[in-house]
């Protein structure tokens, strides 16, 4: 039975139970007639990294502003963390945290400031505020810089304010847009480095997006691919590549998928992926 | 079930009341906006100079004009409560860019994508408009202390002062908000800004009283919430001032006025950044 089809048989335990913390079912946005995306369905399980790639404009800020709450679906809809995206925005805004692709720190604040900010806006109990900011910014590497103005920052670490930011309240799912737009290499790499890290050591589910597959290939479970609005793919990095050859770019993997699309067999895939998937969660 | 992410310890359970947690949000923007005029007070000298013009220029040369009548008060006692008013509503008024800023920025998303009602981000940011208020209206009471305009100290009138200059700046910053998510670009925002405050300063008792004006003009002021501030400020800056209106009735507008507006402004603001 396909559960990410009929949310009346989704309850709000069932992103506890340790399969799915993120059901999308047929998620589509429309600005005036453009539709930005198009009845675009995944599942991501607890603990799962998982990437949409695609090109400029192919629509992932937008999946993501609607799953973070932000911009209301035009049809469609997620089951986030257990709770319904559109019957229940707020319970999903309090499970989950979100590093946008524009900036989310205050550059005329401090950093320390930046976090004593999200700590209240969450509620996180008065005792436990300045420990939480400093194990966050040690996490973040950001510990000697607690007190300096974030516009004096570089992008590298105001980005890593912006992760810890989004992680002082321990959410269940981390949503990052374009978490390493316009860094430097060393900078992506420090960035990339943190989020591995936090795959490593915590349960936190992560959903981020970027234009470069190559990129993000190393931290992800699975990749969704998103072209023109529709997810044309979902599957393992390397299931990808060996769809489309070791040296695949995003342009190839689109190429390669393009003429599948016809038979659509990639929504079969991701449902044995996901079903594979799960069965292989029960188990451990 | 707890998620611990990297180093970071287990989420507890929180225990704070609803009420106790709406206040902390609403204390946590209203905080942030401070800590910013903290490190940067350069832009709240700036401001200040804007009532020093009106006061010195405007205020001592109208009071050379000897057909306003004000009642037994001299001009410059009359215009002094007009200009902190005003003060106010200037400072107030700029809130509105600053929305469309944070928007721009992208830093509005991470108050939307938290769980604070909008409500209390609005109420935030309408509160730190009091606290600029406030640093406007001590330039006033100083500027106008020097040009021996009676200001009256008592602790029950200061305390009332600090009261409606708080819900003043408050409800203006909050239609400054409305017009900002109404408009949503910066350039139009300007434009309507001129548009709307001229009007609101002049179609009101700051500058000349109620009595002197055509039929139709006093009817708008009435309707003006400027209005009912300046009643209060005038009668409880100057020693011996009074109200037109009475205290309480000019609070009870502008309390209303605000709740009214707050809900207005918190469903807009929630799809300000769509
Ligand atoms: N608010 C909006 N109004 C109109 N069109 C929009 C809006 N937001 C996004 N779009 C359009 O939707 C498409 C997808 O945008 P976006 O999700 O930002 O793409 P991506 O993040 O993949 O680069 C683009 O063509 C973009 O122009
Ligand atoms: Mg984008």
């Amino acid at each position: 039975m396909d559960v990410s089809r009929s949310p009346d048989t989704v309850s709000p335990a069932a992103g506890a139970g340790g399969s799915a913390v993120i059901e999308v079912r047929a998620l589509t946005r429309r600005f005036g007639n453009f539709v930005a995306v198009d009845r675009v369905s995944f599942g991501v399980g607890r603990g799962e990294v998982f990437g949409l790639i695609g090109a400029n404009g192919a629509g992932k800020s937008t999946v993501v502003r609607m799953l973070t709450t932000l911009l209301p679906v035009t049809s469609g809809g997620a089951t986030i963390a257990g709770y319904d995206l559109v019957r229940n925005p707020g319970e999903v805004r309090r499970h989950i945290g979100y590093v946008p692709q524009l900036m989310s720190a205050d550059g005329d604040l401090t950093a320390t400031e930046n976090l004593l900010l999200s700590a209240r806006l969450y509620g996180i109990p008065f005792r436990e505020i300045r420990s939480r900011i400093e194990q966050t910014l040690a996490a973040m590497d950001l510990a000697p810089f607690a007190h300096r103005l974030v516009k004096a920052f570089s992008g590298g670490m105001i980005r890593r304010l912006e992760i810890a930011q989004g992680l002082l309240h321990c959410p269940a799912i981390l949503f990052l847009d374009e978490p390493t737009v316009g860094l430097d290499p060393a900078a992506r790499h420090a960035v990339l480095g943190r989020l591995a890290k936090l795959r490593a050591e915590t349960a936190t589910t992560i959903l981020l997006t970027s234009h470069y597959m190559e990129e993000i290939e190393e931290l992800c479970d699975r990749v969704g691919v998103l072209r023109e609005g529709k997810l044309v793919a979902v599957a393992s990095p390397a299931e990808l590549k060996a769809r489309v050859g070791p040296a695949a770019t995003l342009d190839d993997v689109f190429a390669a998928l393009a003429g599948e699309e016809a038979k659509s067999p990639e929504i079969q895939a991701y449902r044995d992926v996901r079903l594979s998937r799960r069965a292989a969660r029960s188990h451990g | 079930m707890s998620v611990s992410p990297a180093g970071l310890p287990a989420r507890t359970v929180d225990q704070s009341s609803r009420a106790f947690r709406y206040f902390e949000q609403v204390f946590g923007v209203c905080a942030a906006e401070v800590q910013k005029l903290y490190h940067d007070p350069f832009e709240l000298l700036t401001r200040a100079i804007q009532p020093v013009i009106w006061l010195l220029l405007f205020g001592e040369a109208m009071a050379r004009v000897r057909g306003l009548v004000t009642g037994s008060m001299s001009y410059i006692n009359f215009i002094s409560a007009g200009i902190l008013t005003q003060s106010v509503l200037f400072v107030a008024i700029f809130y509105g860019i600053a929305a469309i800023w944070e928007r721009d920025l992208g830093v509005l998303h991470r108050y939307l994508v938290s769980p604070a009602p909008r409500s209390a981000l609005v109420i935030g940011k309408a509160l730190s408009a009091g606290i600029r208020g406030l640093s406007q209206a001590l330039v006033v009471y100083i500027l106008a202390g020097l040009l021996a305009v009676p200001i009256s100290l008592r602790a029950v009138h200061l305390a009332l002062m600090v009261l409606f200059i708080v819900v003043g700046a408050a409800l203006f910053a909050t239609f400054s908000l409305i017009v900002a998510c109404l408009v949503k670009t910066r350039e139009r925002f300007m434009g309507i800004g001129q548009i709307v405050t001229m009007p609101l300063f002049f179609a009101s008792n700051a500058i000349y009283p109620l009595t002197i004006m055509p039929a139709w003009l006093r009817v708008v002021a009435r309707l003006n919430p400027l209005t009912y501030e300046v009643d209060a400020v005038r009668a409880l800056m100057l020693r011996g001032g009074s109200s037109d209106f009475g205290v309480g009735s000019d609070f009870t507008v502008l309390a209303v006025v605000f709740a009214v507006l707050v809900g207005v402004a918190a469903r807009l603001y929630g799809r300000m950044g769509n």
